[in-house]
């Protein structure tokens, strides 16, 4: 297992959706994958990805503008 | 055993092609959706950027869509790819700048492409005989099945019906007696299908789903386009043009005004790809300079946006103006009143 970090600031929806779901090709069974994004969009968009494709949420937090996920691949 | 077959679906996020989808998934073909980002999709970006969208729920309606079908879900970047579709759609476009046909054609061309990447038998997508005047016509299906590679492999269940026997059928992998054979432009059909199959929301019909199909956005890439002197876009230019009031006092410049502070924020991502401007004196707008504007051409862009500020009657307001490295300098002008903006100004 492993820690990586994607920065999807700036990109608009399903832009951060798209950029996450490239990165966790790259990732295998178990890899942390923290998405940092500034569109609100993120919240609902990135989570419902997760569930559709069987990856786990592990924590969403909103933080003075920005919005980040926390996920394992599944 | 008979083998377990696979279809893509092209999931829009309106309803036709959930019930496509729902349709074949009934006949226990394993589905999985696909979906492309052109840059002109409506939904998402717009809702993001301005605050008075905030009520709306953010959902993407294509994720949502597979969500409640309990399929995967492939997002697709194609913005660069798609340039050439609209830049040259070889059958041209329809009222506006959308080349449905083309678009159409490049989107099954794309997902036959998957298709054979991943090892998936058949396309459905949820077109209809006759619902739509460019891409959905009778005459067009088949060019979009011909044009794509697609050929057929390509299967549209709510109109199976009206249509050639595809390979999927005549293999006997999907029943045509449980597709449908719905045409025309009503939507009662889809309405009642969505019922029976215990589906109580989805998106609107799909159609106002592309910026394209918009008239005033479409004035405004033709406006970029001939200020340029190219047919070019990228991402940023596509962005821009779904926000703030574009106004072009001169050809080789325009001014972009946020009109609320949603969209301020976002403008002000591109403060080092524009010069920019905003009132010091008073509250007021952010605003980006498109172009190359002489020193002239800043005092009256300075004037422009301090017309739609609390300044905008004042006899003379400071207007901060900010150069791409962030050098700032105040000029001070006096406000353009409603009638010094010419109608042909706004794009």
């Amino acid at each position: 297992m492993s820690e990586h970090v994607l920065n999807a600031r700036r990109l608009l929806c399903p832009l951060p959706v798209i950029r996450t779901q490239d990165k966790v090709k790259t990732l295998v069974t178990g890899d942390v994958l923290t998405v940092e994004c500034t569109d609100p969009g993120v919240m609902q968009d990135i989570p419902a990805w997760c569930r559709i494709n069987g990856h786990r949420v592990l924590e969403t937090r909103a933080d003075g503008g920005e919005y980040v996920i926390v996920l394992e691949v599944g | 055993m008979s083998q377990q077959r696979k279809a893509v679906a092209l999931i829009s996020g309106g309803l036709d092609s959930m019930l496509a989808t729902q349709a074949i998934l009934e006949q226990g073909i394993h589905v999985e959706g696909i979906n492309f980002f052109t840059g002109f999709c409506v939904e998402g970006h717009t809702h993001a950027i301005r605050k008075q969208d905030a009520d709306k729920v953010k959902r993407n309606n294509s994720l949502w869509v597979a969500e409640q079908l309990g399929i995967k879900l492939h997002i697709i970047d194609v913005i660069e790819e798609y340039k050439n579709v609209l830049l040259n759609p070889k059958h041209g476009y329809g009222a506006n700048l959308n080349p449905c046909l083309d678009c159409k054609i490049f989107m099954v061309n794309k997902a036959k492409q998957w298709m054979v990447e991943n090892g998936f038998d058949f396309i459905i997508t949820g077109e209809v005989v006759g619902q739509r005047p460019m891409s959905q016509r009778k005459q067009t299906m088949p060019i979009v099945a011909a044009q794509s590679g697609a050929d057929d492999l390509l299967v549209r269940p709510l109109s199976a019906q009206n249509l050639p026997a595809t390979l999927p059928e005549r293999e006997g992998w999907i029943s045509r007696e449980k597709m449908f054979g719905f045409s025309g432009r009503s939507r009662k059909p889809q309405m009642t299908l969505a019922k029976e199959y215990g589906f109580t929301d989805y998106a609107q019909p799909a159609g106002g789903c592309c910026f394209l199909t918009d008239e005033a956005y479409s004035l405004k890439l033709v406006d970029l386009w001939k200020a340029r002197g190219e047919r070019d876009y990228d991402l940023d230019d596509v962005m821009l043009l779904k926000v703030g009031r574009h106004i072009r006092p001169k050809p080789h410049f325009k001014v972009i005004i946020a009109r609320e502070d949603g969209e301020a924020r976002f403008m002000s991502g591109y403060k080092k790809e524009f010069m920019s401007m905003n009132c010091a004196s008073h509250r007021g707008p952010l605003a980006l300079i498109d172009g190359t504007p002489s020193e002239d051409d800043l005092l009256q862009a300075a004037q422009i946006t301090a017309r739609y500020g609390q300044g905008r009657e004042a006899e003379q307001v400071e207007v901060t103006i900010r150069d791409r490295e962030g050098n700032e300098r105040n000029v001070f002008v006096k406000p353009l009143l409603a009638d010094d903006i010419p109608q042909e100004w706004f794009v």
